[in-house]
Protein backbone atom coordinates (compact mmCIF):
# COMPACT_ATOMS: atom_id res chain seq x y z
CA UNK A 1 0.00 0.00 0.00
CA UNK A 2 2.80 2.57 1.01
CA UNK A 3 4.51 1.47 -2.02
CA UNK A 4 2.13 3.24 -4.35
CA UNK A 5 3.14 6.60 -2.73
CA UNK A 6 6.83 6.08 -3.41
CA UNK A 7 7.75 7.90 -6.35
CA UNK A 8 11.10 7.72 -8.87
CA UNK A 9 12.65 10.70 -8.73
CA UNK A 10 15.68 10.12 -11.84
CA UNK A 11 19.04 11.83 -10.44
CA UNK A 12 21.51 12.86 -12.90
CA UNK A 13 25.04 13.57 -12.21
CA UNK A 14 26.12 16.71 -13.85
CA UNK A 15 29.35 18.71 -13.86
CA UNK A 16 29.22 22.50 -12.60
CA UNK A 17 29.31 24.18 -15.73
CA UNK A 18 27.52 26.19 -18.34
CA UNK A 19 25.44 24.17 -20.49
CA UNK A 20 24.97 20.84 -18.54
CA UNK A 21 21.03 21.50 -17.51
CA UNK A 22 20.79 22.62 -21.19
CA UNK A 23 21.79 19.60 -22.85
CA UNK A 24 19.66 17.47 -19.92
CA UNK A 25 16.58 19.50 -20.31
CA UNK A 26 16.63 19.50 -24.26
CA UNK A 27 17.21 15.48 -23.96
CA UNK A 28 14.11 15.51 -22.26
CA UNK A 29 12.31 17.42 -24.44
CA UNK A 30 13.44 15.42 -27.54
CA UNK A 31 12.18 12.66 -25.90
CA UNK A 32 9.10 14.11 -25.44
CA UNK A 33 9.30 13.79 -21.62
CA UNK A 34 7.21 16.29 -19.22
CA UNK A 35 9.12 17.19 -16.39
CA UNK A 36 7.25 18.82 -13.07
CA UNK A 37 9.11 19.27 -10.46
CA UNK A 38 13.19 19.26 -10.00
CA UNK A 39 16.03 21.03 -8.30
CA UNK A 40 20.04 21.45 -8.43
CA UNK A 41 21.95 20.22 -5.38
CA UNK A 42 25.28 21.82 -5.87
CA UNK A 43 28.56 20.75 -4.29
CA UNK A 44 32.42 21.85 -4.97
CA UNK A 45 32.52 21.58 -9.03
CA UNK A 46 29.36 19.56 -9.89
CA UNK A 47 26.02 18.68 -8.86
CA UNK A 48 23.03 16.67 -8.72
CA UNK A 49 19.90 17.74 -11.24
CA UNK A 50 16.55 15.67 -9.43
CA UNK A 51 13.54 15.88 -11.48
CA UNK A 52 10.31 14.25 -11.35
CA UNK A 53 8.94 13.26 -14.91
CA UNK A 54 6.19 11.78 -16.76
CA UNK A 55 7.99 9.00 -17.67
CA UNK A 56 11.10 8.04 -15.58
CA UNK A 57 12.11 5.08 -17.62
CA UNK A 58 12.23 6.53 -20.37
CA UNK A 59 14.14 9.66 -19.15
CA UNK A 60 16.68 7.35 -17.46
CA UNK A 61 17.10 5.29 -20.65
CA UNK A 62 17.50 8.48 -22.85
CA UNK A 63 19.72 10.27 -20.33
CA UNK A 64 21.69 7.04 -19.59
CA UNK A 65 22.12 6.65 -23.41
CA UNK A 66 24.10 9.98 -24.13
CA UNK A 67 26.49 9.25 -21.66
CA UNK A 68 25.25 10.85 -18.32
CA UNK A 69 25.13 9.05 -14.85
CA UNK A 70 21.52 8.90 -13.18
CA UNK A 71 20.05 6.81 -11.22
CA UNK A 72 17.02 6.45 -9.60
CA UNK A 73 15.62 7.70 -5.78
CA UNK A 74 12.81 6.98 -4.04
CA UNK A 75 10.94 10.43 -2.99
CA UNK A 76 7.27 11.07 -2.05
CA UNK A 77 5.27 13.99 -2.76
CA UNK A 78 2.95 15.49 -0.09
CA UNK A 79 0.18 17.86 -0.75
CA UNK A 80 0.80 20.88 0.65
CA UNK A 81 -2.40 23.94 1.62
CA UNK A 82 -1.38 26.51 -0.55
CA UNK A 83 -1.78 29.16 2.24
CA UNK A 84 0.48 30.01 5.16
CA UNK A 85 1.18 26.84 7.58
CA UNK A 86 1.13 24.35 4.86
CA UNK A 87 4.53 23.30 5.00
CA UNK A 88 4.55 23.68 8.89
CA UNK A 89 2.05 20.67 9.29
CA UNK A 90 3.78 18.42 7.33
CA UNK A 91 7.13 19.32 8.56
CA UNK A 92 5.06 18.95 11.89
CA UNK A 93 4.34 15.09 10.98
CA UNK A 94 7.55 14.02 10.11
CA UNK A 95 9.08 15.73 13.41
CA UNK A 96 7.15 14.37 15.76
CA UNK A 97 7.55 11.12 14.17
CA UNK A 98 11.37 11.45 14.21
CA UNK A 99 11.87 10.56 10.64
CA UNK A 100 14.21 13.06 9.12
CA UNK A 101 14.52 14.67 5.87
CA UNK A 102 17.61 14.90 3.49
CA UNK A 103 16.38 17.05 1.34
CA UNK A 104 13.26 18.56 -0.21
CA UNK A 105 12.09 20.93 -3.04
CA UNK A 106 8.24 22.04 -3.51
CA UNK A 107 6.56 22.98 -6.67
CA UNK A 108 3.20 25.25 -6.57
CA UNK A 109 0.39 23.79 -9.10
CA UNK A 110 -2.82 24.12 -10.45
CA UNK A 111 -3.97 22.09 -7.87
CA UNK A 112 -1.81 22.96 -4.73
CA UNK A 113 1.56 23.17 -3.54
CA UNK A 114 3.81 19.50 -3.58
CA UNK A 115 6.27 19.44 -1.44
CA UNK A 116 8.84 16.58 -2.45
CA UNK A 117 10.73 14.86 -0.04
CA UNK A 118 13.67 12.68 0.69
CA UNK A 119 13.80 10.68 4.23
CA UNK A 120 15.20 8.33 5.24
CA UNK A 121 12.28 5.89 6.63
CA UNK A 122 10.22 6.42 3.31
CA UNK A 123 7.21 3.56 3.94
CA UNK A 124 6.91 5.28 7.54
CA UNK A 125 6.77 8.34 5.91
CA UNK A 126 4.04 7.71 3.90
CA UNK A 127 2.10 5.75 6.91
CA UNK A 128 2.56 9.18 8.90
CA UNK A 129 1.11 11.20 6.60
CA UNK A 130 -1.76 9.74 5.40
CA UNK A 131 -2.50 8.88 9.14
CA UNK A 132 -2.86 12.61 9.77
CA UNK A 133 -5.13 12.59 7.17
CA UNK A 134 -1.91 14.16 4.67
CA UNK A 135 -2.43 14.00 1.11
CA UNK A 136 0.20 12.42 -1.42
CA UNK A 137 0.79 12.27 -4.70
CA UNK A 138 0.22 8.61 -6.11
CA UNK A 139 3.46 6.86 -7.84
CA UNK A 140 1.16 6.29 -10.84
CA UNK A 141 1.08 9.81 -11.96
CA UNK A 142 4.79 9.51 -13.14
CA UNK A 143 5.26 5.94 -14.88
CA UNK B 1 76.21 -15.13 -6.75
CA UNK B 2 71.94 -14.48 -6.68
CA UNK B 3 72.67 -15.16 -3.12
CA UNK B 4 75.54 -13.50 -1.99
CA UNK B 5 76.11 -11.94 1.64
CA UNK B 6 75.76 -8.27 1.49
CA UNK B 7 79.52 -7.40 2.35
CA UNK B 8 80.68 -10.19 0.03
CA UNK B 9 79.03 -8.33 -2.53
CA UNK B 10 80.18 -5.05 -1.48
CA UNK B 11 83.93 -5.85 -2.24
CA UNK B 12 83.20 -7.56 -5.40
CA UNK B 13 81.23 -4.36 -6.58
CA UNK B 14 84.10 -1.91 -4.80
CA UNK B 15 86.61 -4.02 -7.39
CA UNK B 16 84.60 -4.12 -9.93
CA UNK B 17 84.08 -0.56 -10.17
CA UNK B 18 87.56 0.27 -9.80
CA UNK B 19 88.65 -1.84 -12.80
CA UNK B 20 85.46 -0.57 -14.99
CA UNK B 21 86.40 3.56 -13.85
CA UNK B 22 89.95 2.12 -15.41
CA UNK B 23 88.29 0.58 -18.44
CA UNK B 24 86.57 4.09 -18.95
CA UNK B 25 89.78 5.71 -19.02
CA UNK B 26 90.23 4.37 -22.79
CA UNK B 27 87.36 6.89 -23.66
CA UNK B 28 87.69 10.28 -24.25
CA UNK B 29 84.87 11.68 -22.96
CA UNK B 30 85.54 10.00 -19.62
CA UNK B 31 88.98 11.40 -19.79
CA UNK B 32 87.73 15.01 -20.09
CA UNK B 33 84.47 14.35 -17.79
CA UNK B 34 86.76 12.98 -14.99
CA UNK B 35 89.15 15.80 -15.58
CA UNK B 36 86.85 18.79 -16.02
CA UNK B 37 85.02 17.04 -12.53
CA UNK B 38 88.65 17.06 -10.99
CA UNK B 39 88.73 13.74 -9.60
CA UNK B 40 90.64 10.25 -10.73
CA UNK B 41 89.35 7.00 -10.68
CA UNK B 42 91.94 6.40 -7.65
CA UNK B 43 89.89 9.16 -5.94
CA UNK B 44 87.10 6.06 -5.76
CA UNK B 45 88.17 4.13 -2.14
CA UNK B 46 84.32 3.48 -1.24
CA UNK B 47 81.39 2.75 -3.27
CA UNK B 48 79.77 6.30 -1.75
CA UNK B 49 82.75 7.96 -3.78
CA UNK B 50 81.16 6.88 -6.80
CA UNK B 51 79.09 10.37 -6.11
CA UNK B 52 81.98 12.42 -6.88
CA UNK B 53 81.55 10.96 -10.27
CA UNK B 54 80.15 12.89 -12.53
CA UNK B 55 76.72 11.49 -14.52
CA UNK B 56 76.18 9.81 -17.59
CA UNK B 57 73.29 10.55 -20.23
CA UNK B 58 71.86 9.39 -23.65
CA UNK B 59 72.86 12.97 -25.28
CA UNK B 60 76.70 12.15 -24.47
CA UNK B 61 76.17 8.63 -25.88
CA UNK B 62 74.91 9.74 -28.91
CA UNK B 63 76.92 13.08 -29.80
CA UNK B 64 79.85 10.12 -29.59
CA UNK B 65 78.07 8.02 -32.85
CA UNK B 66 79.49 5.87 -33.83
CA UNK B 67 82.73 4.33 -32.00
CA UNK B 68 83.81 7.63 -29.62
CA UNK B 69 82.41 5.73 -26.91
CA UNK B 70 84.01 2.20 -27.78
CA UNK B 71 86.70 1.17 -24.47
CA UNK B 72 88.48 -1.10 -26.69
CA UNK B 73 89.60 -1.65 -30.58
CA UNK B 74 87.19 -2.82 -33.10
CA UNK B 75 89.03 -6.15 -33.24
CA UNK B 76 88.58 -7.27 -30.04
CA UNK B 77 84.83 -5.93 -30.40
CA UNK B 78 82.77 -8.63 -31.75
CA UNK B 79 78.72 -7.71 -32.21
CA UNK B 80 77.16 -4.25 -32.64
CA UNK B 81 73.83 -3.74 -31.39
CA UNK B 82 71.97 -0.23 -31.92
CA UNK B 83 69.13 1.56 -30.31
CA UNK B 84 66.63 2.47 -32.42
CA UNK B 85 67.46 6.02 -32.79
CA UNK B 86 63.87 7.42 -31.95
CA UNK B 87 65.47 10.22 -30.48
CA UNK B 88 68.38 11.09 -32.74
CA UNK B 89 71.30 9.38 -33.46
CA UNK B 90 71.41 5.67 -32.51
CA UNK B 91 73.83 4.38 -29.78
CA UNK B 92 76.19 1.87 -31.24
CA UNK B 93 76.40 -0.71 -28.06
CA UNK B 94 79.87 -2.73 -29.19
CA UNK B 95 80.23 -6.70 -27.17
CA UNK B 96 83.72 -8.17 -26.57
CA UNK B 97 83.80 -11.70 -26.55
CA UNK B 98 83.49 -11.46 -22.77
CA UNK B 99 80.37 -9.11 -22.76
CA UNK B 100 78.16 -11.65 -24.69
CA UNK B 101 79.49 -14.13 -22.18
CA UNK B 102 78.92 -11.99 -19.27
CA UNK B 103 75.44 -10.73 -21.34
CA UNK B 104 74.28 -14.54 -21.88
CA UNK B 105 75.01 -15.47 -18.19
CA UNK B 106 72.76 -12.89 -16.75
CA UNK B 107 69.95 -13.38 -18.70
CA UNK B 108 70.51 -17.38 -18.27
CA UNK B 109 70.29 -16.84 -14.36
CA UNK B 110 66.74 -15.07 -15.28
CA UNK B 111 65.48 -17.52 -17.06
CA UNK B 112 66.40 -20.37 -14.37
CA UNK B 113 65.12 -18.19 -11.69
CA UNK B 114 61.99 -18.28 -12.83
CA UNK B 115 62.15 -22.50 -13.18
CA UNK B 116 63.28 -23.00 -16.88
CA UNK B 117 65.49 -25.11 -18.55
CA UNK B 118 66.67 -28.02 -21.18
CA UNK B 119 63.01 -29.38 -20.56
CA UNK B 120 61.73 -26.13 -21.67
CA UNK B 121 60.62 -25.46 -25.74
CA UNK B 122 61.24 -21.65 -25.94
CA UNK B 123 60.29 -19.23 -28.41
CA UNK B 124 61.92 -15.97 -28.57
CA UNK B 125 59.15 -13.86 -30.85
CA UNK B 126 60.98 -10.39 -30.99
CA UNK B 127 62.93 -8.68 -33.31
CA UNK B 128 66.57 -10.37 -34.11
CA UNK B 129 68.47 -7.55 -36.03
CA UNK B 130 69.79 -5.02 -34.31
CA UNK B 131 67.61 -4.90 -31.38
CA UNK B 132 69.07 -6.28 -28.51
CA UNK B 133 66.13 -8.26 -27.27
CA UNK B 134 66.44 -11.06 -30.00
CA UNK B 135 70.46 -12.20 -30.01
CA UNK B 136 70.19 -11.81 -25.81
CA UNK B 137 67.97 -13.95 -25.19
CA UNK B 138 68.51 -16.29 -27.85
CA UNK B 139 72.00 -17.15 -26.01
CA UNK B 140 71.02 -16.93 -22.47
CA UNK B 141 68.43 -19.44 -23.42
CA UNK B 142 70.71 -21.46 -25.52
CA UNK B 143 72.90 -21.65 -22.49
CA UNK B 144 70.41 -22.95 -19.99
CA UNK B 145 69.78 -25.74 -22.54
CA UNK B 146 66.63 -24.93 -23.48
CA UNK B 147 65.59 -26.07 -26.99
CA UNK B 148 65.24 -22.30 -28.98
CA UNK B 149 63.30 -21.68 -31.31
CA UNK B 150 64.82 -18.16 -32.77
CA UNK B 151 60.42 -17.54 -34.45
CA UNK B 152 61.69 -13.62 -34.43
CA UNK B 153 58.24 -11.08 -35.25
CA UNK B 154 55.51 -11.60 -37.89
CA UNK B 155 53.12 -14.15 -39.30
CA UNK B 156 51.32 -14.46 -36.20
CA UNK B 157 49.30 -17.58 -37.45
CA UNK B 158 52.51 -19.19 -38.60
CA UNK B 159 54.19 -18.15 -34.37
CA UNK B 160 50.78 -19.78 -33.29
CA UNK B 161 51.09 -22.66 -35.59
CA UNK B 162 54.69 -23.07 -33.92
CA UNK B 163 53.92 -23.18 -29.91
CA UNK B 164 51.31 -25.80 -30.69
CA UNK B 165 53.85 -28.52 -33.27
CA UNK B 166 56.30 -27.81 -31.21
CA UNK B 167 55.13 -27.88 -28.03
CA UNK B 168 56.85 -24.18 -26.96
CA UNK B 169 56.76 -24.01 -22.49
CA UNK B 170 58.11 -20.20 -22.83
CA UNK B 171 57.35 -17.36 -24.94
CA UNK B 172 59.66 -14.30 -24.82
CA UNK B 173 58.07 -10.90 -26.80
CA UNK B 174 56.75 -7.65 -25.94
CA UNK B 175 53.46 -7.84 -23.90
CA UNK B 176 51.63 -5.94 -27.22
CA UNK B 177 52.61 -8.61 -29.31
CA UNK B 178 51.56 -11.46 -26.80
CA UNK B 179 48.07 -9.47 -26.51
CA UNK B 180 48.02 -9.85 -30.24
CA UNK B 181 49.27 -12.93 -30.13
CA UNK B 182 46.03 -14.27 -27.85
CA UNK B 183 43.50 -12.64 -30.36
CA UNK B 184 44.74 -14.58 -32.60
CA UNK B 185 45.04 -17.42 -31.33
CA UNK B 186 41.53 -17.31 -29.75
CA UNK B 187 40.45 -16.01 -33.44
CA UNK B 188 41.82 -19.74 -34.63
CA UNK B 189 40.98 -21.88 -31.80
CA UNK B 190 43.71 -22.32 -30.01
CA UNK B 191 44.23 -22.62 -26.47
CA UNK B 192 47.94 -23.43 -26.54
CA UNK B 193 47.71 -25.98 -23.75
CA UNK B 194 51.70 -26.48 -23.22
CA UNK B 195 52.56 -22.49 -22.85
CA UNK B 196 53.27 -22.24 -19.01
CA UNK B 197 55.99 -18.86 -19.36
CA UNK B 198 55.73 -15.73 -20.82
CA UNK B 199 58.46 -13.32 -20.35
CA UNK B 200 57.45 -9.71 -21.39
CA UNK B 201 59.76 -6.97 -21.88
CA UNK B 202 60.92 -3.71 -24.04
CA UNK B 203 57.83 -1.68 -23.23
CA UNK B 204 55.88 -0.46 -19.54
CA UNK B 205 52.90 -2.78 -19.01
CA UNK B 206 50.19 -2.90 -15.78
CA UNK B 207 49.41 -5.72 -13.45
CA UNK B 208 45.77 -5.24 -15.21
CA UNK B 209 47.15 -6.51 -17.80
CA UNK B 210 49.21 -9.51 -16.91
CA UNK B 211 46.32 -10.44 -15.39
CA UNK B 212 44.85 -10.48 -19.01
CA UNK B 213 48.00 -12.24 -20.47
CA UNK B 214 48.01 -14.53 -17.73
CA UNK B 215 44.23 -15.23 -18.79
CA UNK B 216 44.23 -15.44 -22.24
CA UNK B 217 47.72 -17.30 -22.41
CA UNK B 218 47.50 -19.31 -19.80
CA UNK B 219 50.97 -18.45 -18.66
CA UNK B 220 52.88 -17.24 -15.55
CA UNK B 221 54.07 -13.74 -16.89
CA UNK B 222 57.50 -12.41 -15.36
CA UNK B 223 58.32 -8.52 -16.28
CA UNK B 224 61.69 -8.12 -17.90
CA UNK B 225 63.83 -4.99 -17.72
CA UNK B 226 66.90 -3.83 -19.86
CA UNK B 227 68.42 -1.53 -21.80
CA UNK B 228 70.73 -1.40 -24.73
CA UNK B 229 73.35 0.64 -22.84
CA UNK B 230 73.26 -2.24 -20.32
CA UNK B 231 73.57 -4.84 -23.21
CA UNK B 232 69.88 -5.03 -23.81
CA UNK B 233 67.38 -7.52 -21.41
CA UNK B 234 68.85 -9.08 -18.41
CA UNK B 235 70.13 -6.58 -16.35
CA UNK B 236 66.82 -6.76 -13.79
CA UNK B 237 63.68 -9.88 -13.96
CA UNK B 238 61.08 -10.65 -11.55
CA UNK B 239 61.50 -14.22 -9.59
CA UNK B 240 58.24 -16.00 -9.11
CA UNK B 241 57.51 -13.43 -5.99
CA UNK B 242 56.63 -11.56 -8.88
CA UNK B 243 56.70 -7.94 -6.61
CA UNK B 244 59.78 -5.87 -7.79
CA UNK B 245 62.70 -7.09 -10.05
CA UNK B 246 65.78 -8.33 -8.80
CA UNK B 247 68.28 -6.32 -10.29
CA UNK B 248 71.90 -7.94 -10.33
CA UNK B 249 74.31 -5.99 -7.97
CA UNK B 250 77.16 -7.79 -8.90
CA UNK B 251 76.74 -7.04 -12.48
CA UNK B 252 75.36 -3.19 -11.74
CA UNK B 253 75.57 -0.59 -9.52
CA UNK B 254 72.58 1.19 -9.28
CA UNK B 255 71.71 4.29 -7.19
CA UNK B 256 68.37 6.53 -7.18
CA UNK B 257 68.59 10.17 -7.77
CA UNK B 258 66.40 12.96 -7.70
CA UNK B 259 65.84 13.57 -11.52
CA UNK B 260 65.93 17.78 -10.83
CA UNK B 261 68.32 18.03 -8.44
CA UNK B 262 71.07 14.79 -9.16
CA UNK B 263 71.16 14.19 -5.79
CA UNK B 264 70.98 10.37 -4.39
CA UNK B 265 67.81 9.75 -2.64
CA UNK B 266 66.73 7.54 0.37
CA UNK B 267 66.37 3.85 0.20
CA UNK B 268 62.65 3.37 -0.64
CA UNK B 269 62.42 7.02 -2.30
CA UNK B 270 61.38 7.26 -6.02
CA UNK B 271 63.58 8.72 -8.20
CA UNK B 272 65.64 8.08 -11.56
CA UNK B 273 67.07 4.95 -12.02
CA UNK B 274 70.97 5.97 -12.65
CA UNK B 275 73.27 2.09 -13.26
CA UNK B 276 77.16 1.97 -13.54
CA UNK B 277 77.68 -0.99 -15.19
CA UNK B 278 80.91 -2.88 -13.45
CA UNK B 279 81.75 -5.89 -15.86
CA UNK B 280 80.86 -3.66 -19.43
CA UNK B 281 84.79 -4.08 -21.48
CA UNK B 282 83.80 -2.55 -24.42
CA UNK B 283 81.07 0.48 -23.64
CA UNK B 284 82.01 1.45 -20.22
CA UNK B 285 79.90 3.65 -18.62
CA UNK B 286 79.80 6.17 -15.22
CA UNK B 287 76.25 7.05 -13.57
CA UNK B 288 74.18 6.42 -16.29
CA UNK B 289 71.12 7.82 -16.29
CA UNK B 290 68.34 5.69 -17.61
CA UNK B 291 65.98 7.93 -17.77
CA UNK B 292 63.63 5.30 -15.76
CA UNK B 293 61.67 5.80 -12.71
CA UNK B 294 61.48 3.19 -9.72
CA UNK B 295 62.47 3.07 -6.03
CA UNK B 296 64.92 0.51 -4.42
CA UNK B 297 62.88 -2.17 -1.96
CA UNK B 298 63.65 -2.16 1.00
CA UNK B 299 62.17 -5.70 2.59
CA UNK B 300 64.09 -8.24 1.68
CA UNK B 301 62.71 -11.13 -0.99
CA UNK B 302 60.94 -14.52 -0.11
CA UNK B 303 63.13 -15.85 -2.62
CA UNK B 304 66.30 -14.90 -1.14
CA UNK B 305 68.01 -12.58 -3.92
CA UNK B 306 68.78 -9.70 -3.45
CA UNK B 307 67.84 -6.17 -3.36
CA UNK B 308 64.96 -5.54 -5.97
CA UNK B 309 63.60 -2.42 -7.75
CA UNK B 310 60.22 -1.81 -8.25
CA UNK B 311 58.43 -2.17 -11.45
CA UNK B 312 59.85 0.79 -13.86
CA UNK B 313 56.58 3.22 -13.06
CA UNK B 314 57.42 6.01 -15.81
CA UNK B 315 60.03 8.15 -17.34
CA UNK B 316 61.82 11.10 -15.53
CA UNK B 317 61.15 13.33 -18.22
CA UNK B 318 57.43 13.07 -17.21
CA UNK B 319 58.28 14.46 -13.60
CA UNK B 320 56.79 17.59 -12.36
CA UNK B 321 57.81 19.24 -9.64
CA UNK B 322 55.05 20.24 -7.38
CA UNK B 323 55.23 23.09 -4.51
CA UNK B 324 59.23 21.56 -4.25
CA UNK B 325 57.41 17.92 -4.02
CA UNK B 326 58.47 15.52 -7.11
CA UNK B 327 55.46 14.16 -8.68
CA UNK B 328 55.12 11.16 -11.80
CA UNK B 329 52.43 10.89 -13.52
CA UNK B 330 52.50 7.23 -13.20
CA UNK B 331 51.87 7.83 -9.67
CA UNK B 332 48.69 9.64 -9.77
CA UNK B 333 47.58 7.24 -12.57
CA UNK B 334 48.60 4.08 -10.37
CA UNK B 335 45.91 5.86 -7.93
CA UNK B 336 43.17 6.05 -9.74
CA UNK B 337 43.23 2.99 -11.54
CA UNK B 338 43.28 1.25 -7.82
CA UNK B 339 39.71 2.86 -7.71
CA UNK B 340 36.72 0.89 -8.93
CA UNK B 341 34.76 4.55 -8.60
CA UNK B 342 37.03 5.82 -10.90
CA UNK B 343 36.55 5.60 -14.57
CA UNK B 344 39.48 5.24 -17.70
CA UNK B 345 40.34 8.63 -18.27
CA UNK B 346 41.59 11.74 -16.09
CA UNK B 347 43.67 14.72 -16.44
CA UNK B 348 46.05 16.68 -14.64
CA UNK B 349 46.24 20.39 -14.60
CA UNK B 350 48.95 22.72 -12.89
CA UNK B 351 48.66 26.40 -12.20
CA UNK B 352 50.44 28.90 -10.62
CA UNK B 353 48.18 30.48 -8.37
CA UNK B 354 49.33 32.99 -6.04
CA UNK B 355 52.88 31.93 -6.73
CA UNK B 356 51.49 28.56 -5.34
CA UNK B 357 51.04 25.51 -7.78
CA UNK B 358 48.19 23.95 -7.68
CA UNK B 359 47.14 21.05 -9.02
CA UNK B 360 44.04 19.65 -10.55
CA UNK B 361 42.69 16.43 -11.43
CA UNK B 362 39.56 15.76 -13.49
CA UNK B 363 38.74 12.49 -12.89
CA UNK B 364 35.66 9.98 -14.90
CA UNK B 365 33.17 8.58 -12.80
CA UNK B 366 32.76 5.28 -13.90
CA UNK B 367 29.70 3.81 -15.00
CA UNK B 368 29.26 1.57 -11.61
CA UNK B 369 29.98 5.15 -9.59
CA UNK B 370 26.79 6.78 -8.85
CA UNK B 371 24.09 6.17 -6.10
CA UNK B 372 22.21 9.27 -7.07
CA UNK B 373 23.37 10.75 -3.81
CA UNK B 374 25.26 14.12 -3.60
CA UNK B 375 26.48 13.11 -0.20
CA UNK B 376 28.11 10.01 -1.84
CA UNK B 377 29.51 12.02 -4.41
CA UNK B 378 31.42 13.96 -2.23
CA UNK B 379 32.56 11.59 -0.19
CA UNK B 380 33.86 9.69 -3.28
CA UNK B 381 35.79 12.71 -3.74
CA UNK B 382 37.42 13.08 -0.81
CA UNK B 383 38.56 9.61 -0.53
CA UNK B 384 39.73 9.92 -3.95
CA UNK B 385 41.63 13.20 -2.84
CA UNK B 386 42.66 11.86 0.59
CA UNK B 387 44.95 8.40 -1.59
CA UNK B 388 45.98 11.05 -3.69
CA UNK B 389 47.59 12.93 -0.70
CA UNK B 390 48.73 9.48 0.92
CA UNK B 391 50.92 8.53 -2.49
CA UNK B 392 52.02 12.12 -3.32
CA UNK B 393 52.46 13.30 -0.34
CA UNK B 394 50.28 16.83 -2.06
CA UNK B 395 46.82 17.90 -1.39
CA UNK B 396 44.94 18.23 -4.96
CA UNK B 397 42.04 19.57 -5.94
CA UNK B 398 39.90 16.48 -7.43
CA UNK B 399 37.15 17.38 -9.80
CA UNK B 400 34.40 14.72 -10.32
CA UNK B 401 33.30 15.22 -14.27
CA UNK B 402 31.03 13.21 -16.17
CA UNK B 403 32.04 9.82 -18.35
CA UNK B 404 33.11 10.22 -21.84
CA UNK B 405 33.62 13.46 -21.18
CA UNK B 406 37.27 14.13 -21.04
CA UNK B 407 39.34 13.86 -24.79
CA UNK B 408 40.16 10.08 -25.49
CA UNK B 409 43.92 9.65 -27.00
CA UNK B 410 45.41 7.02 -29.91
CA UNK B 411 48.59 6.36 -29.03
CA UNK B 412 50.33 8.44 -26.06
CA UNK B 413 47.82 9.98 -23.74
CA UNK B 414 48.54 13.51 -23.02
CA UNK B 415 47.62 13.50 -19.30
CA UNK B 416 49.03 16.58 -18.11
CA UNK B 417 48.75 19.95 -19.17
CA UNK B 418 51.29 21.99 -17.10
CA UNK B 419 49.94 25.71 -17.48
CA UNK B 420 52.48 27.40 -15.07
CA UNK B 421 54.21 30.17 -17.31
CA UNK B 422 57.93 30.72 -16.87
CA UNK B 423 58.57 32.32 -13.31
Amino acid sequence: MEKSYIVKQISIFSENRPGRLAAIAGALRDAGINIFAFSIAEADGFGVVRALVDRPDDAYRTLTDLGFRVSFTDVIGVKMRDEPGGLSDIASILGDAGINIEYAYAYSGKDAAVLILRVDQVEDAVRQILGRGGELLKASLSQ
Amino acid sequence: METIRPNELADLQLKRLKWSLHQAQNVGLYQRKLKEAGVSPDDVRTLDDIEKLPFTNKKELQAGYPFGLLATSLKEIVRIHTTSGTTGKPTVVGYTRQDLENWSELIARNMTMIGLGEDDVFQNAVNYGLFTGGLGFHYGAEKIGATVIPSATGNTRRQIEMIEDFGVTAIHCTPSYALHLAEVAESMGKTLDTLKTGIFGAEPWSESMRAELERRLGVKAYDSYGLSEMYGPGVAFECPERDGLHIWHDSYLVEIIDPETGERLAPGERGELVITPLVKEALPLIRYRTGDVTRLMEDGCACGRGQKIERITGRSDDMLVIRGINVFPSQIEHVLRALPEVGEQFIVYIDRVKHLDEMTIEVEMSRAGFSGELQDLARMQKNITGELHNTLGLRTAVKLVEPGSLPRFEGKAKRVIDRRGAI
